[in-house]
């Protein structure tokens, strides 16, 4: 299986993305934000990092770069992607995934190991965890806190489209301590916290992460 | 030249961090009776020659497409400037 990870200007966690990939055991593809072409990959992650899109809103400008206009129809399509930190800002600007992300409550840059709860676990990049299944990986961002109107809260939580909830403390003022959407389909996945940090024994607080990436490579089986 | 202003402001329900640091430093420096700040943003559109209903369409759409996300903001005015703000909205010298 080959998964892509596209590189806008600013990405930073693009190359901890691909060796999540690996590590999942599927091959990474390194995509360009300005080649309009997926290159035939089966499922595409967005990483985080500060893209130049940030000027005006977190993504919405990188919302606009020439592989999301194919990115866009094929997600609607049902490729699975998924969007960490900024890549959960870029779908969301993109409408693929619904509400938007605003800067922190307490306006500070926070960074730290955080404890989240997986709520759903039947989307395609959560497959291989337990609904109910508490995770640990780590949380940097400035702008994280997820909000949306309450028809739309009360639609995400009635449809199960909250896939990981914040535990303890909420990190950055989320609406209702969400960590994370899905589309209605669930092969559109949006996370705040950095899965990909969390992949590999000695490098970060856990192994946690990990299946999200493997999650991927089965969610074939079940769609 | 024209311009053209376009301001969004965060919907009233979004909360406003950076609105909030304002009105919690306000008293401090002394301003009283102030019970709540919100922070906008104002794009100036510069453009050829005078202001067109075109522009001004234009300016519209690109104010709901890319300048504002009608998720979480409103986009509270679009209008030309006259020819004595032009240059000031600009940020030209006076």
């Amino acid at each position: 299986m080959r998964v892509g990870v596209v590189t806008f200007p600013g990405s930073l966690d693009d190359r901890d993305a691909q060796r999540a990939v690996r590590a999942a055991g599927a091959e990474p593809v390194a995509l360009w934000h300005g080649d309009a072409d997926l290159h035939g990959v089966d499922a595409v992650v967005l990483p985080g990092g500060f893209s130049y899109g940030d000027y005006l809103r977190c993504g919405a400008i990188a919302r606009f770069a020439p592989v999301m206009d194919r990115l866009v129809p094929a997600a609607q399509g049902g490729l699975p992607v998924l969007g960490i930190c900024n890549g959960f800002q870029v779908l969301c600007e993109s409408h693929l995934l619904p509400g938007a992300l605003i800067r922190n409550d307490h306006r500070k840059f926070v960074c730290r190991d955080q404890r989240l709860r997986i709520e759903n676990a039947s989307t395609a990049w959560t497959g291989d965890y337990a609904a109910g299944q508490e995770i640990v990986v780590p949380l940097k961002n400035g702008e994280g806190g997820y909000v949306a109107d309450e028809r739309t809260l009360d639609a995400l939580e009635a449809e199960g489209r909250v896939v990981a909830r914040y535990l303890g403390d909420n990190p950055n003022g989320s609406y209702r301590d969400i960590a994370g959407v899905s589309n209605e389909r669930g092969n559109v996945v949006g996370l705040m916290p950095h899965p990909e940090h969390a992949v590999e024994p000695g490098f970060g607080p856990t192994t946690d992460g990990l299946a999200f990436f493997t999650s991927v490579l089965h969610q074939v089986v079940s769609a | 030249m024209g311009a053209i202003v376009v301001d969004v402001m965060l919907k009233p329900e979004i909360l406003d961090p950076q609105g909030q640091a304002v009105a919690g430093a306000l008293p401090r420096l002394g301003f009283e009776g102030i019970t709540d700040v919100r922070q906008g943003k104002r794009f100036v559109l510069t453009v050829e020659g005078e202001v067109t209903d075109a522009h001004l369409a234009q300016a519209r759409q690109a104010a709901e497409t890319l300048l504002s996300n009608p998720v979480i903001e409103d986009v509270v005015a679009v209008h030309a400037l006259d020819d004595s703000e032009v240059s000031a909205a600009a940020g030209a010298p006076a």
